[in-house]
């Protein structure tokens, strides 16, 4: 063993080499954990089938339904009345390939289905110094872990499937380090905002981002995984950020992680997950954290973003110029002229148990403005059940929301949930690409404090005056 | 398995915009399917129709060539993006930087992501009715009565490409390797 000292990236993808990379061919890599869903799986496992191959590793597989799938209720048989053909048919080709292969699937019943990033650490199956990879570009959101994830093609998912194996060139690396703390009311997702800004839409291409800083150690698992979900929306492979005492402690007694004093041996192991004194990464960057406001996108790429009170910016480029156009923004004017349609609260990005307290915290005894739909959709079966249990889905209806089944639902719009042509949403997904939410969408990024208040006043709004009710009250 | 790459020349279709995503080039409501063929009647389908659409100008059904902006293919990994591009008629996409994601899909399908600067774009935008060629085997990009441009190519990809090679027969030939590997870390009895 080298005593060179190594980023947290190195620890991790060193010890997942079972063939090392040289000039005539990338590293094989094993890989711990392979999570599937529906729509990237099919032709991947019709690629086995054609050569006889069966799937090495099941056991270190599992899968969900989330993206295509509807949110609403299912009967009793599990099937969705009224369902799109194709669409239903992909996830009766996921179940029957579950069957055949003896993956764990977490299905409609099971109490555990959800988004695929949700799922997986939420089931304790994201493990710190992991190699987690999915047919989806969120994989990165288990990096929060302290594991090397990301996503990758349906080929890749056939490779992983028949062999546990992918390969891989060793990327570069890249420090973003936060420093100082965020201000009131400004979230983990403002700051995976702001990094987008600061990195450009491609600025990490090629790179594993690594978060360290105060701002990033005082995150909660949840807060670190928004984060870490959004790398790829800076162009990255991956994000991570080193476990520590708040790691361990949220995955204690998780059904996949080992069980008392076995979880505390390994701990012992996790703890040796960090980034050397000394060790280099290949680029460095700074975010200042009490520089950053509420932030908001404007345009149609990651990196077009806005303090939410500030003014929209004057473009740069034709493809700036172009992104204004299709949002019907003008520069200098504030971005709250602008009156919405849809609001989402849901995705890989900010679907969890703090998101929905969040956003429950601003619109409770408050009313959806009207003429605007608000969709609070829950990242998992697990998430939904807790929100119920602390009462949180009766804020949501009482103010006017629709509280749904979980999924990926309007952040991809597979589903009926898609925000109508020509429309303009409030989001707290991960993408801002024209026509993502839906045909002729227009879609503003935002964090689900600022999403609840834009809710309340039908146009984007700045949440921070809830949040000083709230503290004082 | 892809068929083999060798050098292509074709007149280019122009996607003249920087941070082109995957959804723009598949639209995710076509992601249902449980196929990989027949998706380049999908290839950018919201900008299908629209005057400015570049897919629909004279022509465009017989380029093999498509040059774009800078990250090209940013976004989802979905790989019916390159499957439609690709089943649309395109063999190569020349830009200046690409989506990581999309890059490995597009090799993986014989698609040939082609990397040069963009000052070399801005020749070939120049020139619309110019036939271009990407020659894989020099690793040049060529239009007549210009300089030639090289471009880098990972030596793997670009012998795959050349070759046709079975990227899961590379992978499957490790079998001893892996195996070797799960039994040394405590795990080789799972199967």
């Amino acid at each position: 063993m080298s005593t060179a000292p190594r980023t947290l990236f190195d620890k991790v993808w060193d010890g997942h080499v079972v063939v090392p990379e040289c000039v005539e061919h990338p590293a094989v890599l094993y890989v711990d954990l392979h999570l599937v869903h529906e729509v990237t799986s099919p032709q991947a496992f019709a690629m086995l089938a054609a050569r006889g191959l069966k799937v090495r590793r099941p056991d270190r597989t599992l899968a969900t339904l989330d993206h295509s799938t509807p949110t609403y209720a299912p009967d009793a048989e599990g099937r969705w009345p009224g369902i799109d053909p194709a669409a239903g048919s992909q996830i009766e080709a996921l179940r029957a390939h579950c069957r055949t292969h003896g993956i764990d699937l977490c299905d409609v019943g099971s109490g555990r289905r959800g988004i695929v990033h949700v799922v997986g650490p939420e089931q304790g199956r994201t493990w710190p110094g992991g190699l987690i990879v999915c047919g989806d570009s969120h994989t990165s959101t288990h990096g929060a872990f302290g594991a090397l994830a990301f996503g990758i093609g349906t080929t890749e998912v056939g490779h992983v499937l028949a062999t546990q194996c992918l390969l891989q060139r060793k990327p570069k690396t890249l420090l973003v380090r936060v420093d100082g703390e965020l201000g009131p009311g400004v979230t983990a997702k403002d700051l995976a905002l702001a990094v987008c800004g600061a990195l450009g839409a491609g600025g990490g291409a090629g790179s594993v981002l690594e978060y360290q800083g105060a701002a990033v150690r005082a995150l909660s698992m949840e807060g670190r995984m928004t984060l870490c979900n959004m790398a790829i929306e800076a162009g990255a492979r991956a994000g991570m950020v080193a476990p520590d005492d708040v790691t361990f402690d949220w995955l204690r007694g998780r059904p996949g992680v080992p069980q008392g004093t076995a979880f505390d041996e390994a701990v012992v192991g996790w703890r040796r997950l960090f980034t050397d004194e000394g060790a280099r990464f290949d680029r460095e960057v700074v975010v200042d954290a009490s520089a950053i406001a509420p932030t908001v996108t404007w345009g149609t790429a990651s990196d077009m973003t806005m303090p939410v009170d500030g003014p929209v910016p004057e473009p740069s480029s034709d493809t700036e110029s172009a992104a204004l156009a299709y949002m019907e923004l003008a520069p200098g004017q504030p971005i709250r002229a602008k009156s919405i349609d849809v609001v989402f609260i849901g995705s890989c990005t900010n679907g969890r148990i703090e998101d929905l307290r969040a956003a429950a915290s601003v619109i409770e005894g408050r009313r959806v403005a009207p003429g605007v739909r608000m969709l609070v959709v829950p990242g998992s079966d697990q998430v939904r059940a807790q929100a119920e249990s602390e009462g949180l889905d009766r804020v949501f209806v009482a103010a006017g929301a629709e509280w749904r089944e979980p999924g990926c639902s309007m952040c991809i719009a597979m589903n009926e949930d898609r925000v109508p042509d020509g429309g303009f949403a409030v989001s707290t997904s991960n993408r801002n690409f024209r026509g993502r939410q839906g045909p002729g969408s227009r879609t503003f990024l935002a964090s689900p404090e600022t999403a609840a208040a834009s809710a309340i006043e039908g146009h984007v709004a700045d949440p921070r005056p809830y949040l000083q009710e709230v503290s004082r009250a | 398995m892809p068929e083999p790459f060798r050098s292509i020349t074709s007149r280019f279709v122009l996607v003249d915009r920087d941070h082109v995503d995957t959804d723009q080039i598949i639209p995710a409501r076509f992601l249902t399917t449980t196929s990989r063929d027949g998706l380049g009647a999908h290839a950018f389908a919201d900008w299908r129709g629209r005057p400015d659409c570049p897919l629909d100008a004279p022509g465009a059904e017989d380029a093999r060539i498509l040059v774009g902006g800078a990250n090209f293919g940013c976004g989802s990994s979905r790989e019916h993006a390159v499957w439609a591009l690709v089943d649309f008629g395109f063999r190569a996409v020349i830009a200046p930087s690409f989506g990581d994601i999309f890059r490995r899909n597009a090799v993986e399908n014989g698609l040939l992501p082609v990397q040069v600067a963009a000052d070399q774009i801005a020749a070939i935008r120049a020139h619309p009715d110019a036939e271009v060629t990407v020659d894989l085997e020099a690793c040049e990009v060529r239009m007549a009565g210009h300089r030639s441009a090289s471009f880098p190519a990972d030596a793997f990809g670009r012998h795959c490409l050349l070759h046709g090679v079975d990227t899961l027969g590379f992978l499957l030939e490790r079998a001893a390797d892996i195996e070797a590997f799960e039994v040394a870390r405590g795990d080789g009895g799972v199967r």
